[in-house]
């Protein structure tokens, strides 16, 4: 962890740009998106990315065009991260037409395969073997891509973490793994589901390139994958990032999430990955209020849009319900 | 057509051969495939031909492999993923079911996944419960798979190359005693494509469905029926999902009497889906009860006299078809 330590080589001015308005957007989307649920506008499930914010941001804005993502349950915040049309998220979770599954998948299913993004997933650890196949399509096809899985501490408990990583560590795949460790599986603590809880020594057990960061510095976790990315691109992956984060609220939109101790909340929530991501803008790139204030004003006005745009937007028919059975 | 004989694992190694010198990204991995040649030699030469990138050695990972072979599918690629033992696809159910064979309809159709699992089930000279099973019904249920069952060389380059060009999971079960069959299969460009049953006999009295290695144990009864006077079709319909149903009402409705025979255990089987629909489409054409010929519904037991006592016998079938020409009460009465 690098809490607290002076960033010695601050990135470029537009990837802080980029990383604070990927980081503001998903808190957009989060925080209004559960008013929309409230409401119920939005059914099913809906796991908020609030307070891991700074992972997708500072992830994403290491990658490029060609690259692959996998995510998780938890999955809007990698979304918006990769680019994604607000719109079609939006009109995805009202369950619409319009939406990147035409209200077929719902909000643990967003995928846009047109965009190298191989979706969120209803299955937990699901996404690492998935990723790594994308890895290993682009190895095959002497691509130089690099697949990205998020994944989490949860995930890391589960048969495919291992097999997975296993893999793409003997083939030596352009893969990341970033493991979300926010503390939790539901209700379940790290400690109670693992005996050291320091994920990334998993990935060393392996013979796998492995850090660990705080994964509420936004800057420092796009510096690691940085770092990550270029060992993939020269043919040395894959890498391990163990990025270490906190939910601010419960599992999903309906648990309060009693078994969160208030203490702990606090502490992270003083290093809130937004407020981090705005003050390294203001700090490194010397971004003024104004203009910071610009770029939240329009995230609001997007997500206003998205939902303008959502609640207009035609519902799913039977006649495509029909057609789209036939191939079944 | 010029035609040569191959055998089965010789015509499936033409298949993959063919599609991974016309496709760049058509690959393989599985368990000892590359320099061994696979455990039923189905790979043997292509590690020599395409090399380590395209032939890969997997370490004993079911799920891992079979996911990441539906994660290369999705992102583009053309994987084929040899699992050795139906039985052993079990550990990568979550990647079959849950991942693959839902990824097109949660993307509202824009995603799809080209992944051909191939891997073969069935009795074969007691390797016991765990080495024998005949799994096709977990399959068949579940919507957004393709189930393929070749029965002979022939069928089975043909399935296999089409199985490499179309767009959707595939379940490739070959058996494992026709492995060292041998079969004519047409020279050239072989493709079969799916859904599209073939009439392997011709015959007026009686049809028998069967698929995989119940179709030559068919074959052997219908020809002893044939020397007592009896006309079998035996009608096999190669892919499961989708299923040629014209293909068997059409025959069903000539002969009016019809057998279904699996080697799979009986309790939920596919045998029980086409019979039901014979039942929803052709009732009033049939003569007779349709009779099913299944497994046993219990484990493969290790005992050779006992695994043979658990799956369909020639003579099982020949009893079966005999069931259904015997005059029916129906008839009697009203004579
Ligand atoms: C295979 C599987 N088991 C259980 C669940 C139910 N489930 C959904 S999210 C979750 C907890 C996940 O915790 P973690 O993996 O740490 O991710 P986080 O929610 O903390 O982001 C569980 C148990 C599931 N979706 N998939
Ligand atoms: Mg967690």
């Amino acid at each position: 962890m690098n809490e607290g330590k002076p960033i010695q080589n601050a990135p470029p001015r537009e990837i802080l740009e980029k990383i604070f308005r990927t980081a503001y957007k998903i808190r957009v989307f989060e925080t209004e998106g559960i008013k929309l649920y409230r409401q119920g506008l939005i059914r099913g499930y809906f796991h908020p990315y609030l307070g891991q914010e700074g992972i997708a941001a500072g992830v994403c804005a290491a990658l490029k065009d060609g690259d692959f993502i996998a995510s998780t349950h938890r999955g809007h915040g990698h979304c918006i991260a990769w680019g994604a049309s607000v719109r079609k998220m939006v009109a995805e979770l009202l369950q619409k037409e319009t939406g990147y599954c035409k209200g077929y998948g719902g909000s643990m299913h967003i995928a846009d395969i047109s965009t190298g993004n191989l979706g969120a997933n209803g299955i937990v650890g699901a996404g690492t073997p998935l990723g790594v196949g994308a890895a290993l399509a682009s190895q095959v096809r002497g691509s130089d891509a690099v697949t990205v899985t998020f994944s989490t501490d949860g995930a890391s408990n589960n048969g495919t973490f291992l097999e997975s990583l296993n893999l793409a560590a003997i083939w030596n795949l352009n893969f990341i793994l970033v493991i979300e460790n926010n503390g939790y599986a539901v209700s379940t603590r790290i400690d109670e589901s693992t005996r050291d809880t320091d994920l990334y020594k998993r990935g060393l057990a392996i013979g796998v390139e492995s850090h660990q960061v705080d994964g509420n510095d936004p800057v420092e976790v796009h510096r690691v994958t940085m770092q990550a990315v270029k060992t993939c691109r020269a043919g040395k992956g894959p890498v391990l990032i163990e990025a270490k984060t906190y939910r601010h609220m419960g599992h999903h939109v309906n648990d309060p999430g009693k078994y969160m101790p208030e203490d702990e909340l606090a502490h992270y929530k003083a290093r809130d990955p937004v407020d981090r991501a705005r003050a390294a803008l203001k700090e490194m790139a010397g971004f003024s209020d104004a203009e910071i204030g610009a770029i939240e004003a329009e995230a609001a006005a997007e997500f206003a849009d998205a939902v303008e745009f959502s609640v207009k937007s035609p519902e799913v028919t039977a006649e495509s319900f029909a057609a789209f059975a036939q191939g079944y | 057509m010029a035609e040569r004989e191959l055998m089965y694992r010789e015509a499936l190694r033409e298949a993959i051969d063919e599609e991974m010198a016309r496709d760049p990204t058509v690959f393989i991995i599985g368990e000892g495939i590359a320099e061994r040649g696979g455990s039923y030699k189905v790979t043997e030469g292509l590690l020599a031909k395409y090399g380590p990138g395209r032939v890969r050695d997997t370490p004993i990972a079911e799920a891992g492999m079979i996911g990441v072979g539906v994660g290369a599918a999705i992102a583009g690629a053309r994987p084929i993923v040899e699992i050795l033992y139906v039985d052993f696809a079990m550990l990568g159910m979550d990647m079959i079911v849950n991942q693959a064979a839902k990824f097109r309809l949660m993307t509202g159709g824009e995603g799809r996944v080209p992944f051909v699992m191939r891997t073969q089930g069935g009795t074969g000279g007691g390797v016991a419960a765990q080495h024998s099973q005949s799994l096709e019904a977990l399959f068949y249920h579940i919507p957004g798979l393709r189930v393929i069952m070749p029965s002979t060389p022939a069928d089975a380059k043909g399935l296999l190359k089409y199985a490499l060009r179309q767009p959707d999971p595939v379940m490739f079960l070959e058996h494992k005693h026709l492995y060292m069959t041998k079969g004519m299969v047409p020279d050239g460009e072989h493709i079969v494509e799916f859904g599209k049953g073939d009439i392997k006999r011709a015959g007026t009295d009686v049809t028998v469905i069967a698929w995989s290695n119940m179709v030559p144990r068919t074959l052997e009864a219908a020809e002893e029926l044939s020397l007592q006077g009896i006309s079998v079709e035996v009608i096999d319909p190669r892919t499961l999902v989708p299923l040629d149903r014209a293909m068997i009402l059409a025959s069903v409705s000539r002969t009016r009497r019809c057998v279904i025979v699996q080697e799979a255990n009986r309790r939920g089987g596919v045998a029980s889906d086409i019979c039901s629909i014979i039942l929803e489409e052709a009732f009033w054409e049939l003569d007779a009860p349709i009779e099913i010929v299944a497994g046993l519904d219990i484990p493969v037991p290790f005992n050779l006299a006992l695994e043979k006592a658990s799956v369909p016998q020639k003579d099982d079938v020949i009893a079966a078809v005999r069931r259904t020409l015997h005059e029916s009460p129906v008839a009697r009465a009203a004579g």
